[in-house]
């Protein structure tokens, strides 16, 4: 088979770019000595890149991995192997004295913006706490927070209340704030939504959009809700167990997701739509989600895979002895890991 | 058991044969003590729900939705002040004894929380808790039949391996299958009602999708009207006949799920629509919003509680709280004072769509 291991296309110059990383987390065994007896790879071997202007959607289900690519991506955790490229220079090589100012570019803004926030804190202090830490606070902070509150849309008489007497919408603008306050140049945005209710997380959605317009900021978008991601993203990495196995523009992924995990995953969505819905063809899973600490051999979603159980045997060889590489020589317009990976329409 | 007609309706229509009246609530009234007065959780819900019926619940947090079920199946703590009533096929439920309600839960109406792993008990296998299931209520089935018929029905849901995982303990499980298990203890005595309380919200979307089918499989099996409570529109669209808005307490519009997808004759309703992401529309189109919070439910203000947060708002929505009116010949039904000039709107002429969160003034309670 012919595979293409072509870089992946951003559609801007990429501003941070993550090389082929690696994470193993230790499994250690129970009582004082704690003695490590094995590993989990969380992730393995992603390569992504997020260009100027740009939202990259990383999506899957819980313990995908993508949290831990998002916190891989800025440095926050060190990678077992890879390296992570921002302003030509390797994060990972860097000390903890020369990663600091570099963390003032990066920026994450958490899932729970009530465990994420300190509820002993003003608003005021919760988003001057950045510029205090990084001695910018004195030049013009004062101005500069009060400025922060009004463009997350908050109203600036509030500055000197705390996070609980705010509703979840209001606190996840607070989060949004104190990620703002250095002027960072790429977000990452670990579920940003999820935990609002519908119709205070499109207040939130459209702000991120407005900000993105605004500041130009580049950001890598995690979700497990591809409603939410086909709103807001310009391309989409759909994960699973630790690997990227479909990637792709927005338009191109839900016009013909090629892969059928990402097919499976798309039909599990269910539309608002009666209509539409009763009539769609669906997909659905059988099982869950292999342990990582031991993941099925060749192509890791095959244990799970529909496409794979209508293969005859000597197909099915293919995906149980060799991993399949992410390609382009199918029919659709992705980048997807599947030995028989065919567009279909489900959207 | 007395079976009818499953209730499945052909696109749109309304005047389809369903099952006899088997749950009808009525003037259902829930508060509350608190230090600031009483809280006046649900405020009059009415509905009547027939055999193979599947009536959607909709509402944000805190608008009253699983109180009004928890109120019917007397799960609520001994200082809430509920009236109304609730009758199964004729019998009132409200005020009936712990005795005699424990004759009813789980055989003629089981519930499904969000939560297996609480919902289940550690330190029994989910066996056990079938089995436990059926002989309380039928104690002249044997042991062995029980278990039988546990597989069976963990066969039903959709677990593989039924007769082995019939002796597995719920940590033994994953997520998915746990919430199967609760599934399949629901629908074990063959109810004439399954309330469903969020029942995938703690899920992944691939395993919602099983869980949803399982239910399906539940309902159809045993001709179980289902009310399926959600704040998921999606979820809803694909999964009920019935829709019931709630706001602040109240149904704010309930029609058929056609109805309420395509012609909401509620701002509010609308304005949630407006504010759903949706997968099947390409980038661009910016989602409208609802600006503000729920109000209080300890000193709501009279009037229109959607109100302070309504784009249409006028004089009299101030003065008086409009009632649930039909807004056509259908049962379609909604609860604002303008709901005529509310046909042919999309959410986008309704609700700007900008990004601000103005504050709707120092009255404002928390939301949770």
């Amino acid at each position: 088979m012919n595979a293409m291991l072509d870089t992946p296309q951003t559609q801007t110059p990429p501003v941070i770019s993550g090389n082929d990383l690696v994470k193993e987390f230790p499994v250690r065994s129970k009582g004082i000595v704690r003695r490590r007896i094995g590993s989990i790879q969380a992730v393995s071997g992603v390569t992504l890149q997020i260009g100027a202007h740009e939202t990259v959607a990383l999506v899957g289900e819980s313990g995908c991995g993508k949290s831990t690519t998002a916190r891989l991506m800025m440095n926050l955790i060190e990678p077992t192997s890879g390296e992570v490229l921002y302003d030509g220079r390797d994060l990972t090589k860097l000390s903890r004295k020369q990663m600091r100012p570099m963390r003032r570019d990066i920026q994450l803004v958490f899932q729970d913006p009530m465990a994420s926030l300190d509820p002993r804190m003003p608003v005021f202090e919760i988003i001057a706490e950045p510029l205090r830490v990084h001695g910018l606070f004195k030049r013009d902070g004062r101005e500069r927070v009060n400025a922060l509150i009004e463009t997350v849309g908050l109203n600036p008489e509030h500055r000197n209340r705390y996070p609980h007497e705010f509703s979840g919408g209001q606190r996840q603008r607070i989060g949004v704030a104190r990620a703002l306050a250095l002027e960072p140049r790429v977000l990452m945005l670990d579920e940003p939504v999820s935990a609002l209710d519908v119709s205070i997380q499109a207040g939130v959605i459209n702000l991120l959009e407005d900000l993105q317009d605004e500041l130009g900021l580049s950001y890598l978008f995690v979700s497990h809700d591809l409603s939410v991601v086909r709103h807001i993203a310009d391309r989409v990495a759909v994960m699973y167990l630790g690997k990227i196995v479909e990637e792709g523009t927005t338009d191109d992924l839900f016009a013909g997701p090629a892969h059928p995990y990402t097919q499976a995953l798309m039909s599990a969505i269910p539309l608002p739509d009666p209509r539409k819905e009763r009539s769609r063809e669906r997909i659905v899973l059988v099982g869950d989600v292999p342990s990582p600490s031991d993941p099925p051999s060749g192509c890791r979603f095959r244990t799970r895979c529909p496409l794979f159980q209508t293969l005859s045997e000597g197909h099915q060889r293919a995906c149980i002895d060799i991993e399949p590489p992410l390609r382009t020589d199918h029919e659709g317009r992705t980048r997807a890991a599947c030995h028989y990976a065919e567009p279909k329409q489900l959207v | 058991m007395d079976v009818t007609v499953n209730g499945t309706r052909a696109d749109g229509t309304r005047d389809v044969a369903k099952g006899d009246i088997v749950l009808e609530v009525e003037d259902l009234n829930v508060s509350f003590p608190s230090d600031d007065g009483p809280v006046h959780a649900v405020r009059g819900v009415n509905y009547e729900l027939r055999r193979g019926q599947s009536l959607g619940i909709v509402g944000e947090s805190g608008s009253g939705k699983s109180v009004t079920s928890l109120a019917i199946m007397g799960l609520l703590p001994k200082t809430t002040r509920i009236t109304g009533s609730a009758r199964l096929e004729g019998r009132e439920l409200l005020g009936l004894g712990d005795a005699a309600l424990s004759q009813i839960r789980g055989k003629r109406i089981s519930m499904i929380f969000q939560d297996p792993l609480t919902s289940l008990n550690p330190v029994y296998t989910v066996g056990a808790q079938l089995i436990e299931a059926i002989r309380v209520h039928y104690t002249d089935v044997s042991k062995k039949e029980a278990r039988d018929q546990a597989i069976e029905l963990l066969d039903t849901v959709g677990i593989p391996n039924p007769s082995q995982r019939v002796d597995a303990y719920p940590h033994e499980l994953s997520g998915g299958m746990r919430q199967r298990v609760v599934i399949a203890i629901a629908m074990a005595n063959n109810p004439d009602v399954i309330i469903a309380d969020e029942p995938t919200t703690a899920l992944d979307v691939t395993v919602q999708a099983q869980v949803l089918e399982a239910l399906e499989r539940a309902r159809e099996r045993v001709h179980a009207a289902l009310i399926l409570i959600t704040h998921d529109l999606g979820v809803i669209a694909g999964h009920t006949d019935d829709v019931l808005v709630m706001y602040a307490g109240r149904p704010v519009e309930v029609g058929t799920v056609d109805e309420i997808f395509y012609e909401p004759r509620m701002p509010y309703t609308l304005g949630l629509l407006g504010s759903l992401p949706r997968m099947d529309e390409a980038r661009g189109h910016r989602l409208s919003t609802v600006h503000g919070t729920p109000p209080s439910m300890v000193h709501l203000p009279p009037g229109c509680p959607f109100r302070p947060r309504c784009p249409m708002a006028r004089d009299v929505c101030a003065e008086t709280e409009p009632d649930l009116l039909p807004t056509g010949p259908s049962g379609h039904v909604s609860a604002c004072h303008f709901a005529d000039e509310l046909e042919g709107k999309t959410p986008d002429e309704v609700f700007a769509a900008d990004t601000a969160d103005p504050d709707l003034g120092d009255d404002q309670e928390e939301d949770q």
